[in-house]
C-alpha cells in the first residue's frame, strides 16, 4: 500500500536532503526548528491490464457512444497524440501513446476507416526526431503510417493548413490544425503527467496557431493565473482555455478523448535513491549516492547529459477513460489529484527546490537558463493548489549550475533571447510589448521551426511568461551553485552554498525564516491551507 | 635622453617580430627602437616650423611597426632612422625659441601628420592634393623630403616622441583653447574616424573592434549623424570596459564576435545558409584589419554592401567567394582630410573623449608605455599617450 504524501519537520537528527543541482545532486542540512520538507504520495499501484483498461475505455466511453459505433468506412479520422514535452523523463517503451494508439487503430481497422491521419500536437514545441516518434508511438505504427504521409507533426505556422473555428465572446480566435477541423472525428490522445494538463488545453494548444495561442500564453493572463495545478477560477489561463473549448465544442469536429494518468515511479535503477525519503536510504543508496555524485563531477557535461537524457522512467499507467472532453477530464484530475494532492499546512518564508535537468521544453537537450527559470518559477512553484507554498514577498531558492549553454538546434530563439531581450528587460509585460512580435515573426524562427527541430520563435517568451506569477509573487529569487552572470542576467541572486543563500535571503525574510523545500523528483500538489 | 628611435636592423626587427609574437609589445625592448640625444632637424624651407610636443599618442600602427608584423608595402614609404608619432599636441616653437603654448598668445596646434605635395615643395599638386584629399596623395616617397607618408615615419621630420619636430606650416591646425591636451592628443585618431564616418549611410552598420578607432568611429557616427539613424549601429567588444564606453557612445548593441552573426541576423531579419547570413547589414567598419575580422564583415555584410577597413590590416588570407557572388565591395579607409580635423575637434567636444585618453608615460618608460598599449583593452585603458609636459 503506498504512503500518502508526507511533511517532515526537520530537527537535530533529519539527514541531509537531496537536491538536484542539473545533472547532478548535492545533499544539504536544512535548519533545524524551522524547515519542513515535502515528500510527495508513493507511487500508486499500476493498472494490472493496460491493454485492457484501454480496450474498455474505447468500449465504454463517458457521455459518449463506444468509440467503435462512431467509425464508418469513408470517414476523416485523426488521431492527434501528446507530443515529447511529457512524461519525464521519457517513458519505458511500449508508451502509453503506442497502447492507446495501436488499439484505437485497431477498432478503426475492424470499422473499415481507412483515411486515418495521425498528428503530433506540439503546438508551438519542436518536432520530434524520428526516433522520438518511434519511441512514443513504436516502429509498427511509425513505419507504417509516416513514409505514406499520415503520420506527421502539427504546424502552427503553415497557413494554408490552419482553420479558424470561431471566435468567443471575449474574441478570442480558435485557430487549429486543418485536417483536424475537417475531420469527421478527431481521437485526442493524452498524457495528463500534471493537472495543468489535458481537457481542452490538448486540442486548443496543441493544435493551435501562434495566433490562436497568443490569447492566453501572454504575461497578463499568467500573471493572473493564480494557481496553474489547483482549481481552474484561479487560473486565468484556463479560463481563457475552456472559452476556447467552448467555441470548439459548438462549432468543430467531433471529438473523442482519451485521458491517461501515470503513477510517479519515474527513476529505475541504479536511481531509485532519488525517489526516496533520505532517513530510509540504505546503505546500497549511500554509496550509489556517493559513487554517482563523485562519478558525474568527473564526467563531462555532454556525456552526462547524454546518461539522464537516456533514462526510461517506469511511470506505470494508473487510468485511462475516453468519451465527452470535460467528462473525461474530472475524472482524469480525479486520479492525478489521487497521485499528487497532499494536504500542506500554511505558507512558508523561504521554498528551497532542486532543478533536475529536464523540463517539458528540453527533452533530450540542455536546460538553458531561461528553462531554469521556467521550470522553477513556472513549475515547480506552480505545484499548489489554493496558495502557494510560499508566502507573497517571500524567497524561492533553486539549485542548479545554469550554465550559459544551449542547443543550438533545438532553442535558436532562446539564445538571441538571453541576449537581446533578458540584457533588456526580465520583465514579462514589458519584453511582450517590446519584442515579442519581432520574435513571433521571424522568418528565420519560423523556418527552423517547420523544417528542422526548433522551438517556435516565441517560446523563450512563453517559457518566461510561464513563471510570471513565480516573478510577481516572490521577494527575491537565489539560484545557488549558478554561473553568477548568467544567474543575474535572469534577474535573480547567485549564491555559492545553501548556507550563503539563506544569508541573503535573510535580508528579505529575516534572520529565523520558515522554510520548506519541495522534494523534487516525483510530483505532487500541495494543497496548502 | 630626448627621442625615440627607430632604425633599419634587421636582425632586431626579426627579433622583435618573435618577442612581439608572444607578448604584444615586447618588440620594443629588443627592437630596432632606441633612446637618442636631441637632434636639431633642419628646416627644408621657411614654410617649416619646429614644434615642441606635450603629449603624443601610441597608434595602433606604431604597434605594428614595433612588434615587427608592419606589411613590407611601407618598406619604400618611410625613410630610416625615423622617430615615431603621429598623434601629436604641440606648441609652435617661436624665433626666440620660446614654445609655451599657454594661452598667452603662442600657439598650441595638433599636428596634421600626412606628409603630401604641399609638405614635399611639390609643385604642381598631384590630382588629389589638388583637391584637399592629402591622404590619397600620389607623392608621398618624392619632393625634398625623404619618403614617409606620414610625420613620425620620416627621418627628415623626426615624430611625436620626442622633445622637438619639425612640421610644414600647412599641417597645423590650432587647438581651441577649451579642450586640454588630453583631449587635443585625441583629435588626430579621432580624424580618422570621422573620415571613415563620413560613408555611413544611416543603414544598419556593424562596427568591428572597440579599441580606439573602434571607438572614435562609433562616436564620430553618433555624433555627426544625429538624425539619419535608421538602422541599429552592433559594435563588438572583447572587454568589459570597451562595451561600457561603446554603449555610452551610441552603440544599440554591443556584443562579442561570437554573438555578432545572430545579431545581425536578427536585426536585418534575416536567414542563414550555412555560417553565411543571407542578408546582413549594408555596411560593415573593420576597426581591426585582422584575417578573422575580415572574414567575419563578409559574414554578416549584405548583398551588395560595404566592408570599409579602417584598422590596419597587413597579411591576411580570406575567403572571398562570397564577396564574388553577393557583389561586396571592400574599401579601405585611411587617414583625413584638414576639414576632418575640425570636424574631429566637435566630437570630442560632443563626447568629452578626453576620458579616453587613459595613461601617460614618460619617454624613459617607453617600454611600459608600449606594453600598455599592446594589452589597453585588456587592461581596462584606450589611448596610451607619451607625455613630454615635464621636460
Amino acid at each position: 500500500m503506498p504512503r500518502p504524501g508526507f511533511v517532515l519537520e526537520v530537527d537535530r537528527s533529519t539527514p541531509s536532503i537531496l537536491f538536484w543541482r542539473g545533472e547532478n545532486f548535492s545533499l544539504e542540512k536544512l535548519p533545524a526548528g524551522r524547515s519542513r520538507v515535502i515528500y510527495p504520495p508513493e507511487p500508486l499501484e499500476a493498472l494490472s491490464d493496460i491493454d485492457g483498461a484501454i480496450r474498455h475505455a474505447l468500449a465504454n466511453p463517458i457521455d459518449q457512444d463506444p468509440l467503435a459505433t462512431q467509425l464508418f468506412p469513408g470517414m476523416k479520422l485523426t488521431i492527434a497524440f501528446d507530443d515529447v514535452s511529457l512524461p519525464l523523463p521519457k517513458m519505458r517503451r511500449p508508451d502509453v501513446r503506442q497502447r492507446v494508439i495501436e488499439a484505437v487503430l485497431d477498432t478503426a481497422a475492424q470499422a473499415g476507416v481507412d483515411d486515418v491521419h495521425i498528428i503530433a500536437a506540439l503546438g508551438l514545441h519542436r518536432r520530434m526526431h524520428e526516433y522520438e516518434l518511434r519511441h512514443a508511438l513504436g516502429d509498427r505504427i511509425y513505419d507504417a503510417f509516416h513514409d505514406r504521409g499520415m503520420l506527421y507533426q502539427h504546424d502552427g505556422e503553415d497557413h494554408d493548413n490552419l482553420s479558424v473555428i470561431g471566435t468567443t465572446d471575449e474574441g478570442e480566435v480558435l485557430e487549429i490544425n486543418k485536417r483536424a477541423a475537417d475531420s469527421d472525428l478527431i481521437v485526442y490522445v493524452n498524457i495528463n503527467s500534471v493537472s495543468m494538463d489535458g481537457g481542452w488545453k490538448s486540442i486548443t494548444t496543441g493544435l493551435a496557431s501562434y495566433r490562436s495561442l497568443s490569447h492566453h500564453h501572454n504575461p497578463e493572463t499568467l500573471e493572473n493565473t493564480k494557481s496553474l495545478m489547483g482549481h481552474r477560477h484561479q487560473s486565468a489561463l484556463h479560463t481563457s482555455v475552456w472559452r476556447l473549448g467552448k467555441v470548439l465544442r459548438d462549432n468543430g469536429p467531433k471529438i473523442f478523448q482519451i485521458e491517461t494518468t501515470l503513477n510517479t515511479d519515474m527513476f529505475p535503477s541504479p536511481f531509485e535513491f532519488i525517489n526516496k525519503r533520505e532517513w530510509e536510504w540504505t546503505a546500497k543508496d549511500r554509496a550509489t549516492f556517493v559513487g554517482t555524485t563523485k562519478s558525474l563531477n568527473h564526467t563531462p557535461i555532454k556525456l552526462a547529459r547524454k546518461i539522464f537524457h537516456g533514462i526510461e522512467g517506469p511511470h506505470q499507467m494508473t487510468s485511462v477513460q475516453a468519451g465527452e472532453t470535460e467528462a473525461v477530464h474530472k475524472i482524469t484530475l480525479e486520479h492525478v489529484h489521487r497521485q499528487q494532492l497532499m494536504e500542506v499546512q500554511g505558507q512558508t518564508d523561504i521554498l528551497t527546490m532542486g532543478i533536475p535537468f529536464v523540463s517539458p521544453y528540453n527533452p533530450d537537450g540542455v536546460m538553458n537558463p531561461v528553462l531554469v527559470m521556467c521550470m522553477g518559477l513556472g513549475y515547480l512553484f506552480n505545484m499548489y493548489r489554493n496558495k502557494p507554498l510560499v508566502r507573497e514577498g517571500g524567497v524561492v531558492i533553486m539549485t542548479h549550475p545554469c550554465y550559459r549553454d544551449f542547443n543550438p538546434v533545438h532553442h535558436p530563439s532562446y539564445i538571441d533571447f538571453f541576449e537581446q531581450v533578458l540584457t533588456d528587460t526580465t520583465n514579462p509585460a514589458e519584453m511582450s510589448r517590446k519584442w515579442e512580435k519581432q520574435y513571433a515573426e521571424d522568418e528565420w524562427y519560423r523556418h527552423l521551426y517547420r523544417t528542422g527541430n526548433a522551438y517556435h520563435g516565441v517560446h523563450p517568451f512563453y517559457a518566461w511568461y510561464w513563471g510570471a506569477h513565480g516573478l510577481q509573487h516572490a521577494g527575491k529569487v537565489i539560484i545557488v551553485g549558478g554561473d553568477p552572470p548568467t544567474v543575474r542576467r535572469l534577474g535573480f541572486t547567485p549564491a555559492t552554498t545553501m548556507d550563503d543563500a539563506f544569508e541573503i535571503a535573510s535580508d528579505v525574510v529575516g534572520r529565523s525564516p520558515t522554510i520548506t523545500h519541495l522534494h523534487v523528483p516525483a510530483l505532487l500538489i500541495a494543497d496548502v491551507q | 635622453m630626448s627621442r625615440l628611435v627607430f632604425s633599419r636592423k634587421p636582425a632586431r626587427f626579426a627579433l622583435a617580430r618573435v618577442a612581439g609574437a608572444i607578448m604584444p609589445g615586447a618588440g620594443a625592448s629588443v627592437g630596432p627602437i632606441t633612446v637618442e640625444p636631441d637632434k636639431l632637424l633642419p628646416l627644408p624651407t621657411p614654410e617649416w616650423v619646429r614644434l615642441r610636443p606635450r603629449l603624443a599618442g601610441i597608434c595602433g600602427s606604431d604597434l605594428a611597426m614595433i612588434d615587427g608584423t608592419a606589411s613590407a608595402y611601407f618598406d619604400p614609404l618611410v625613410s630610416y632612422p625615423f622617430t615615431p608619432g603621429h598623434e601629436v599636441v604641440a606648441d609652435v616653437v617661436t624665433a626666440d625659441g620660446d614654445g609655451d603654448g599657454d594661452g598667452n598668445g603662442n600657439r598650441r596646434v595638433v599636428l596634421v601628420p600626412v606628409l603630401s605635395c604641399v609638405t614635399r615643395g611639390i609643385d604642381p599638386l598631384c590630382p588629389a592634393c589638388a583637391q584637399g584629399q592629402i591622404n590619397l596623395c600620389e607623392r608621398v616617397a618624392f619632393g625634398h623630403l625623404e619618403p614617409g607618408l606620414q610625420s613620425g615615419f620620416c627621418t627628415d621630420t623626426g615624430g611625436g616622441w620626442s622633445n622637438e619636430m619639425i612640421a610644414h606650416s600647412s599641417q597645423l591646425v590650432d587647438v581651441p583653447t577649451d579642450l586640454s591636451d588630453e583631449a587635443a592628443v585625441l583629435i588626430e585618431p579621432t580624424a580618422c574616424a570621422v573620415h571613415a564616418a563620413a560613408r555611413y549611410t544611416g543603414d544598419e552598420t556593424v562596427i568591428l573592434g572597440a579599441g580606439t578607432l573602434g571607438l572614435l568611429t562609433l562616436a564620430a557616427i553618433t555624433a555627426t549623424h544625429k538624425t539619419d539613424r535608421r538602422g541599429p549601429i552592433v559594435v563588438t567588444a572583447r572587454y568589459a570596459e570597451q562595451k561600457r564606453l561603446a554603449k555610452e557612445l551610441g552603440a544599440d548593441v554591443v556584443c562579442s564576435t561570437d554573438e555578432l552573426p545572430r545579431w545581425v541576423r536578427s536585426a536585418t531579419k534575416s536567414l542563414m545558409v550555412g555560417d553565411q547570413l543571407t542578408c546582413g547589414a549594408r555596411h560593415v567598419i573593420d576597426c581591426v584589419g585582422s584575417t578573422d575580422s575580415l572574414q567575419q564583415a563578409l559574414q554578416v555584410v549584405a548583398p551588395g554592401g560595404d566592408v570599409q577597413v579602417v584598422g590596419m590590416p597587413s597579411n591576411v588570407s580570406l575567403e572571398l567567394t562570397s564577396l564574388w557572388h553577393r557583389e561586396v565591395a571592400i574599401r579601405g579607409s585611411y587617414a583625413y582630410t584638414h576639414p576632418d580635423f575640425h570636424t574631429a575637434i566637435d566630437v570630442i567636444r560632443h563626447h568629452d573623449l578626453a576620458r579616453l585618453l587613459s595613461a601617460t608615460y614618460a619617454l624613459s618608460d617607453y617600454t611600459d608605455a608600449i606594453a600598455h598599449a599592446a594589452s589597453a583593452g585588456r587592461r581596462g585603458a584606450v589611448k596610451i599617450a607619451f607625455d613630454m609636459r615635464g621636460k
